[in-house]
């Protein structure tokens, strides 16, 4: 039986946490397990977590406007780690115009407020479905 | 890459015991194959399971206790474990989010796991992992579950030392004596002691509890802690240590071990009885005779299990297990 594992975490300062627990639930409701690891996380501290926890996903959500910094610095220390294994993805309050320069970085979507939740999931069930079948290839 | 993965995880690479770990829970081969080679470099480690009713604060509680043992020196595994919803198959695992400052300690790992379904509380992949973090040098290996009831008794066979964490206000003193898991605690803790209403739990659970309750010559301790504030938190490192050496030293430890041990592969073999009969007999034939009233469950479950044992008994087919006769 496997799961989707995917670690929901909320890097630099802001506090406002109800977009990413609702995206958790969410998650959780499309039969996902869901490792929420709450506010104020560094990249360290995220990157660290979705080691351990050996996830599928990595969750971004940022509503303090430091993405450009933040986002690309998680990117940047899991593919030191883990490769390319790792979906990061991403949430918040995140101007348009710098949605291409974080998919440029490695990130590989932004969903902002208003998505609707099935958009999410079914992205997620798609990459990861697609980099699944690459790693079995590869063994 | 079984090979490669093992050479990772003895150069101390958590990123491979994360990966042992996923591997066992997902019942591939490969981990399988790996959790019988770690098993035998286990034993080591001491397990202490923290269990009670979600509120309670088990997770900051264990939080406090890890950071506790860092100070001591010892390296700590954490496998924390949260229900799977019945409806959805998720879940949602909370418990890391109180033990933010530990991610990046070099000393203690920490991995969220879902029950899958089990009922008990606890998967078995969750009970492999203790095992892979007993192999790879924890000297402490807390097991946290959510218990209501009878699904704590699951980490009541899996922990040296049972924790069990309680909190004011929650009509305790029904639930503990209906549930009967006043039986499967060696230490009680009060946390949120700051409570007014702390006393009478406290009260109420040393009133209750006797010594041989669970453990012949073990009264167990009630303890009060706040634990966000890390209060009383040292009372409680004591009273597990303390315990320790009591099944220690009273020869204890290990034919409890034993028994667990037993209880496992016991339970293993029902479960691979279930998997290979499910799949290598076609059930439906008998379930409609059954149906029918031409047989009895009883019976079909008879008939099913003569096939692998036959009524004779085992001495007939002489066990060996490793070259050692083992039927009698």
């Amino acid at each position: 039986m496997r799961k989707i594992r995917v670690l929901i975490a909320k890097p630099g300062l802001d506090g406002h946490d109800r977009g990413a627990k609702v995206i958790a639930r969410a998650l959780r409701d499309a039969g996902m397990e869901v490792i929420y690891t709450g506010i104020r996380q560094t990249p360290e501290q995220i990157v660290a977590a979705a080691i351990q926890e050996d996830v599928d996903v990595v969750g971004l959500s940022l509503l303090s406007g430091a993405h450009l910094h933040l986002f690309p610095k998680v990117v940047k220390l899991l593919r030191e780690q883990v490769g390319d294994k790792v979906l990061v993805i991403g949430g918040g309050i995140i101007p348009e115009e710098d949605i291409p320069i974080l998919q440029e970085q490695g990130v590989a979507a932004i969903f902002g407020p208003g998505t609707p939740t099935s958009v999410i999931i079914d992205f997620i069930k798609e990459k990861v479905g697609a980099k699944l079948q690459e790693s079995s290839k590869e063994a | 890459m079984v090979e490669e993965l093992l050479k990772e995880f003895y150069q101390g690479s958590k990123k491979a015991v994360a990966r042992i770990i996923t591997l066992i829970e997902n019942e591939e081969p490969e981990g399988k194959e790996i959790l019988k080679v770690l098993y035998k470099q286990s034993g080591r480690g001491y397990i202490v399971g923290i269990t009670g009713p979600a509120g309670a604060g088990k997770s900051t509680l264990t939080d406090a206790l890890v950071k506790l043992m860092r100070r001591r020196d010892y390296k700590v595994g954490v496998v924390a474990v949260d229900p799977t919803s019945p409806f959805t198959g998720g879940a949602l695992l909370g418990d890391r989010v109180r033990m933010s400052d530990l991610t990046l300690d070099p000393g203690v790992f920490i991995r969220s796991m879902a029950s899958r379904g089990h009922l008990g509380g606890l998967s078995w992949a969750a009970r492999d992992a203790l095992v892979v973090l007993d192999a790879f040098g924890c000297d402490y290996i807390l097991v946290e579950t959510v218990g209501a009831g009878q699904s704590q008794v699951d980490v009541a066979g899996v922990a040296d030392t049972v924790v069990l964490v309680t909190v004011p206000g929650l009509g305790d003193d029904i639930q503990a004596a209906k549930a009967g898991i006043m039986e499967i605690g060696d230490i009680f803790v009060v946390n949120k002691a700051d409570r007014g209403d702390a006393e009478q739990v406290v009260r109420y659970l040393e009133n209750t509890l006797e010594q041989g309750t669970k453990t012949e010559g073990w009264l167990p301790p009630v303890l009060k802690t706040v634990a966000w504030r890390g209060e009383g938190v040292d009372k409680l490192l004591e009273a597990i240590e303390k315990h320790r050496s009591f099944l220690e030293q009273s020869g204890r430890l290990e034919p409890l071990r034993k028994m667990r041990l037993k209880e496992e592969i016991i339970e293993r073999i029902e479960k691979l009885i279930f998997t290979r009969l499910i799949k290598e007999i076609h059930m439906e034939e008998l379930i409609e005779q059954a149906y029918s009233r031409q047989l009895d469950p009883l019976s079909v479950a008879e008939m099913l299990v003569e096939e692998i044992i036959p009524p004779t008994g085992l001495a007939g087919k002489r066990i060996k297990l490793q070259g050692r006769a083992c039927a009698k």
